[in-house]
């Protein structure tokens, strides 16, 4: 991460940038399933789900390069590290939401590790919807009193779709809980490995303090006990047992992520860096 | 060009459908929220129907090019996001239209339950049986849901509740 000056834009800039983010990274791993789903019903459904986690993303992102574009000059030179985005700030240009997807670097990425980790079975994929769902329902509620207009219409918008993407993961968890011996197993398995990326969500990061204390942002302890009784009830009734709490990943809000999402960004972000500018 | 009413504007929006359910004008999905008169120059306010639905574009370029055809020098399409975009702004007609068309229309006022398992019940638009089965929460585009009628037999589209 290059030195990123600190003040009330930044804040709004970075904090707009975790959101979508994480909206990004996990609408593209959603979309990996489009074709290999299970039954063509739940293909469709994973995948509209995605495209509803894009859009979230588009959203956030349109709003962080308007904050950045009024950034003065000496404040957008070093923002973001990667050069091909320098060159484009230091010509003058205005930078968009296309840039900010897809020519950042990965360490200028801030999303949690929960949504980069790998799709792996049905279970895994599930139960990291589930987990992000169950978080962003309650992030959205809250974010909707954000004294920021453009954040808290973002989160109204959004929260009408999270509603259908936390019903519909709450009821897989249960379903393969719940189900056969092997499904049960399973499921059970993935929610002990995902356990650890869990923390995370409710991590405070420098931005998410600062728009805190100017009402503009989402008190993440105050959501936590929520998160934590949703979750509590629908691995109950799926018969899964809770992990006990245990030492948590960290550091993707910062910029300091697993391997994977290297790859992703190599997926993502190829076009682009290939042949730059193109459109189709 | 001559003098026009908003009225007039929104006549002509009403010749603007929705590429994925072309029996919708934008009106009778409701999401026409101003239309702003200046001269020959006019700002049409939409509000999205879901934050990723690939229509949007297609619309906003469709309201552009019925109103520079009607003279317009200048067409200015603004997405406002609040207050969220719901079922409940769309016009009787429009749901007429739709059951007509073979899709189920919204069936209730929205609300934002998280009851699991739950389903409305949707009427299938074929044989108007009220022993239908949700299949899924979502369907071919993001505002609809899939049912299949125990009736006649027949899978048929829930314009969803949203
Ligand atoms: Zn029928």
């Amino acid at each position: 991460m290059t030195n990123q000056p600190i003040n009330k834009s930044t804040n709004q800039l970075i904090y707009a940038l975790q959101l979508a983010d994480n909206a990004l990274i996990l609408g593209h791993r959603i979309s990996e399933w489009c074709g290999h789903g299970p039954v063509l019903e739940q293909d469709i459904a994973i995948t509209n789900t995605a495209l509803d986690h894009l859009g979230q993303a588009r959203s956030f992102y349109q709003f962080a390069a308007n904050v950045f574009n009024a950034l003065p000059a000496d404040q957008k030179a070093n923002f973001f590290s990667s050069p091909v985005l320098q060159n484009k700030i230091a010509a003058g240009e205005n930078i968009d939401e296309d840039d900010l997807a897809y020519l950042r670097d990965g360490w200028d990425f801030r999303n949690v590790l929960l949504v980069e980790q790998p799709n792996k079975d049905w279970a895994f994929t599930v139960i990291r919807s589930f987990f992000y769902d169950a978080y962003n329902f309650y992030f959205y509620t809250e974010l909707q009193k954000s004294k920021v207009a453009e954040l808290a219409a973002i989160a109204e918008k959004s929260l009408k779709e999270v509603t259908y993407h936390l019903r519909w993961s709450s009821e897989w968890v249960i379903r393969l809980g719940d189900g056969t011996d092997e499904s049960h197993e399973r499921m059970q398995e993935a929610v002990n490995e995902r356990w650890a990326y869990t923390g995370e969500l409710f991590q405070m990061s420098e931005a998410d303090k600062a728009m805190l204390a100017e009402g503009m942002g989402v008190d993440l302890n105050g959501i936590k006990p929520l998160w934590e009784q949703r979750v509590a009830e629908v691995l109950q009734e799926a018969t899964i047992t809770m992990p006990a709490n245990t030492w948590m990943q960290e550091g993707g809000k910062e910029g300091r992520h697993s391997e994977h999402l290297g790859y992703i960004l190599a997926e993502l972000q190829f076009m682009q860096r290939a042949y730059p500018n193109m459109e189709w | 060009m001559q003098q026009v009413t908003k009225e007039q504007v929104y006549e002509w929006l009403s010749a603007v459908t929705d590429p994925e359910v072309p029996v919708l004008t934008v009106l009778d999905l409701g999401i026409v929220r101003n239309v702003a008169l200046n001269g020959d120059e006019v700002t049409v306010t939409i509000t999205p129907t879901y934050s990723g639905c690939p229509a949007m574009d297609v619309i906003g370029m469709s309201i552009r090019m019925a109103l520079l055809s009607r003279g317009f020098k200048k067409v200015t399409i603004e997405m406002q996001l609040s207050p969220a975009w719901t079922t409940d702004w769309m016009s009787e007609e429009g749901k007429q239209k739709l059951k007509e068309y073979g899709i189920a229309p919204p069936v209730r006022t929205s609300s934002s339950g998280l009851g699991l398992f739950e389903d409305d019940v949707v009427a299938c638009p074929r044989c108007g049986s009220e022993d239908t089965e949700l299949v899924s929460r979502f369907g071919p585009t993001s505002c609809k849901s899939l049912y299949k009628c125990n009736n006649c037999k027949e899978p048929f589209e829930h314009f969803k509740c949203h």
